[in-house]
């Protein structure tokens, strides 16, 4: 009887039909568990006062009406965008020109450049971000603050406020991203048929001419693939500003919006308030990639 | 006349780059100069960048391997053991996720391939919350599956092994099935070795990704000897500096393995980022 049962279970297991989606099992046992289950309880729980012990009050939508009025919850939205504008107006055209510079053979050393511009993707965002609190220490003898006294500038003090806080996340970010996106670049390079510029060549056309006609267009796939994943990493910034404020943060200074939602849900115990943030912030970070990649024209799949 | 044109401009991107990259390279020799240098005059007296060994100090490194720092090994432990399960478990799973979408036609084949993009594209930092009630019901808070479960299925991993899986031959499938295979013997038999630099690329990725993670082990992670290597550098990090000995020396002791992994297998750190092709 066991061993009939077994022979059953052991035929449609193996039979073909059914083992394309014993393949693909782990991906929807991961994808109800980990993300649909958790996304529901989320949009759930922020319509609720957690209470704790399992008492949970309705309150409609409180927790967004409390969070939209938050004046730090305003200035974490304002430093996100801000912090991902920026890294995008850095992370793709140095990126770009790295790339372009590294991939022509007549640049020197260009392989020992690649892999030295790619080391800082190697480091986590702690250990980046410890070299970057020594550099940029508040006291006058910290490395960057000397520096500006050598050039007769006033010392700064670099975590204490705005835009010198937002200046080292944001250069913190690109120290460590440039290497990965200029990677991503020399691949899209590389794909390019050299006899385009061959032709240019012909043509008379020259360099620069050749990169904003040539490369420059035929690079878009991947510039927007850059911007896709700069956008959704911005907005989910985390690391960076905990390296520098990890307990005090002088007036919001550095506050992303996922630091919001770290300090409301995980310090703070505002369960509600934390959920409605996390589903705000999926919103605002779905909405911004639809339209740019719609405006971009790019939501064809390669369906191969 | 030209020719000589071209020869300046060449000579000036050297020169440039030259420059980017000792800027680029800075923040490691600074990091590891101080990891030698007295942690408590770090902010005090500032640092130049002299090498005279009369400035240099082991005692740093005396702490972590000797002194109260030997916590420090707990967190490689920690590291170490969580990057290494989740690689494999990782590399096991959405290997065999890719391989089926690439190779069957099934009902629900681009669905699931629809959610697989979808959840790429979503910062998962959003369901920090529920997961880590979650990891609480399961009874997995502070331990090693807590950190590893919730994403060990890697949409970006299931991404790569299909675009690769997609571009091998199929003819092998037939032949193996000819001679009795089952479905799973051809993958495990014949596919599978036949992904070996995919499986390369991969694990280096996302060994590199684990080791560096932040965010979800310091939402798991609850005790000091569970904890990671970045999540208990984080907690040394105070603006008085008193805690720099151990902060700095294991900030250098983080970045080697990897630096050293890197040395050795350039290529597979960079195909690992290209070979799944960004192409839309």
């Amino acid at each position: 009887m066991n061993l009939k049962s077994s022979g059953v279970v052991k035929q449609i297991l193996f039979s073909p039909k059914i083992a394309p989606y014993i393949f693909v099992s782990p991906f929807i046992l991961s994808f109800v568990i980990f993300f649909l289950y958790p996304s529901f309880s989320t949009v759930i729980m922020s319509f609720y006062r957690v209470l704790g012990k399992g008492q949970n009050l309705f309150i409609g939508l409180e927790n967004y009406i409390r969070l939209f009025t938050d004046i730090h919850f305003y200035n974490a939205v304002i430093t996100s965008t801000i912090y991902t504008l920026l890294t995008i107006a850095l992370l793709i055209p140095f990126p770009i020109f790295y790339a372009v510079i590294l991939n022509s053979r007549n640049m020197i050393a260009r392989n020992a450049f690649r892999s030295i511009l790619f080391l800082p993707a190697l480091t986590s965002v702690i250990v980046a971000g410890v070299a970057f609190r020594l550099m940029f220490g508040e006291s006058d003898f910290s490395l960057i603050n000397s520096l500006l006294l050598h050039l007769g500038l006033q010392p700064v003090n670099w975590r204490l406020s705005y835009w010198p806080g937002m200046f080292i996340m944001v250069f913190l970010a690109f120290w460590r991203w440039a290497g990965v996106n200029m990677v991503y670049f020399l691949s899209g390079l590389q794909n390019i048929p050299t006899e385009l510029y061959e032709s240019a060549d012909i043509d008379g056309a020259n360099k620069v001419q050749q990169f904003f006609k040539i490369t420059l267009p035929l690079l878009k796939p991947i510039i927007i693939y850059v911007l896709t994943i700069s956008i959704y990493g911005g907005f989910a910034m985390f690391g960076e500003s905990y390296v520098y404020w990890n307990e005090n943060m002088p007036g919001d200074i550095g506050l992303t919006i996922v630091r919001y939602l770290y300090q409301q849900a995980f310090q703070r115990n505002d369960l509600g308030l934390g959920s409605a943030i996390g589903i705000t912030l999926l919103l605002l970070v779905l909405s911004i990639n639809l339209i740019q990649l719609k405006f971009f024209g790019l939501f064809k799949r390669d369906e191969s | 006349m030209n020719y000589k044109k071209i020869k300046i401009g060449r000579i000036i991107l050297f020169l440039l780059f030259i420059v980017i990259a000792v800027t680029t390279i800075f923040p490691f020799y600074y990091l590891v100069l101080a990891s030698f240098r007295p942690s408590d005059q770090l902010f005090r007296k500032g640092m130049d960048f002299s090498l005279d060994p009369s400035k240099m100090t082991l005692n740093n490194y005396k702490y972590v391997f000797l002194g109260k720092g030997r916590i420090y090994f707990y967190w490689y432990r920690n590291s170490i053991l969580i990057t290494s399960l989740y690689t494999i478990i990782s590399l096991f799973l959405s290997s065999m996720v890719g391989y089926g979408l690439a190779i069957y036609r099934f009902k629900g084949r681009n669905l699931i391939f629809m959610l697989v993009l979808f959840i790429l594209m979503i910062p998962l930092e959003i369901l920090m919350l529920p997961l880590y009630r979650l990891i609480i019901s399961f009874k997995i808070i502070n331990t090693y599956w807590g950190v590893i479960l919730p994403f060990a299925v890697s949409p970006l991993g299931i991404f790569f092994f299909r675009q690769y899986a997609s571009g091998l031959q199929k003819d092998y499938l037939d032949a193996g099935r000819i001679d009795g295979c089952t479905e799973y013997g051809l993958y495990f038999r014949i596919m599978a070795p036949l992904m070996k630099p995919a499986f390369g690329a991969m694990a280096i990725l996302l060994a590199t990704r684990e080791w560096n993670s932040f965010i979800w082990p310091l939402i798991v992670l609850r005790t000091n000897e569970m904890f990671t290597i970045p999540i208990g550098l984080a907690g040394l990090l105070t603006p008085y500096g008193n805690n720099y000995d151990l902060l700095i020396s294991g900030a250098v002791l983080a970045v080697i393995p990897i630096i050293i992994l890197f040395i050795f297998n350039q290529k597979s750190f960079i195909s690992g980022l290209t070979l799944g092709g960004v192409k839309g």
